[in-house]
């Protein structure tokens, strides 16, 4: 299982929102594909997947807001 | 720094966005460390990740009546117009070779219009919240971008032209109800689009050191 964190996005940025998931739980995923766009000000930034598997559990829908060091998804690469 | 500068004159959203991709994938693959398009398009809304339904005041047929499409987009902020009467600018930068901050990102390319409108005598400045470029008469330039593999796109829009403002009255800039400037309505001069354009470079390649 790895998991999926929102990472550091710059200085004193502390949370941000999902805008996209570019993947649906169970999906099969692929490592560096795009996985979840998180939106701040008046950018989005992708995350892209840290390995290959399958996305097995997604913690925040679109609209949510996601604090930095915060788990997104878990991907079980197994 | 591998950077190179591509100015399109009048070219189609679209294609200046299919380009904008296709140069994102020479930066991530190396060719280019920092490219900058610099452009001027036909009447087109692009409505960004977070656009409310309501941004757009005017029916699709309406518009496409007046022959202004509209496309959603992977850039952050509302609703935005872009029409001849401005210069938009793509900076796809490898932040790697910046600085890996989203918001000063943003807040460098407030920066470069600043700058701009400085040497122009006009007085802008930030609102903090409100990302853009503002003079007491309304906001003359707006920002908007996405970053990927910690690669920008998309970027800043600066309006010159006075006849060209008309047009965002067909949405709710930024989702807001604000008023809209340009270089030309704040001035009561008329501006030449190269003479604006090489200063707009100048001030890229002086604010991020290229």
């Amino acid at each position: 299982m790895t998991k999926v964190v929102l990472p550091q996005l710059g200085e004193g940025i502390e949370k941000a929102t999902v805008s996209y998931w570019y993947f649906q739980e169970g999906g099969k995923v692929n490592e560096k594909d795009d996985l979840v766009e998180l939106t701040t000000d008046k950018a989005t930034f992708n995350v892209p997947c840290p390995c290959s598997g399958i996305l097995s559990e997604i913690f925040f829908k679109e609209g949510d807001v996601v604090n930095v060091g915060e788990t997104l998804a878990v991907i079980d690469d197994h | 720094m591998k950077f190179k500068l591509f100015d399109l004159g009048k070219i189609e959203f679209k294609q200046a966005w299919q380009l904008q991709k296709w140069i994102f994938q020479e930066i991530k693959s190396g060719v280019l460390d920092a490219a900058l398009l610099v452009c001027r398009h036909d009447p087109v809304i692009t409505l960004g990740r977070l656009a409310a339904k309501t941004s757009v005041l005017v029916p699709r047929d309406e518009l496409e009546k007046r022959g202004i499409p509209v496309y959603a987009i992977e850039r952050g902020g509302d609703a935005t117009y872009h029409g001849p009467g401005q210069i938009t600018a793509y900076p796809i930068f490898n932040l790697s070779y910046f600085r890996k901050d989203v918001h000063f990102f943003l807040r460098q390319l407030e920066e470069v219009v600043i700058a701009l409108n400085n040497d122009l005598r006009i007085k802008s400045f930030r609102r903090p919240g409100f990302t853009g470029v503002w003079t007491d008469a309304g906001k003359i330039a707006s920002v908007g971008i996405a970053v990927k593999n910690w690669i920008t796109f998309h970027g800043v829009s600066l309006n010159i032209k006075a006849e060209d403002l008309e047009n965002f009255l067909l949405i709710r800039p930024c989702g807001m109800n604000i008023p809209m400037a340009s270089l030309e309505t704040v001035t009561a001069k008329r501006f030449e689009f190269d003479e604006v354009k090489e200063s707009l470079v100048g001030q890229f390649r002086s604010v991020f050191r290229l």
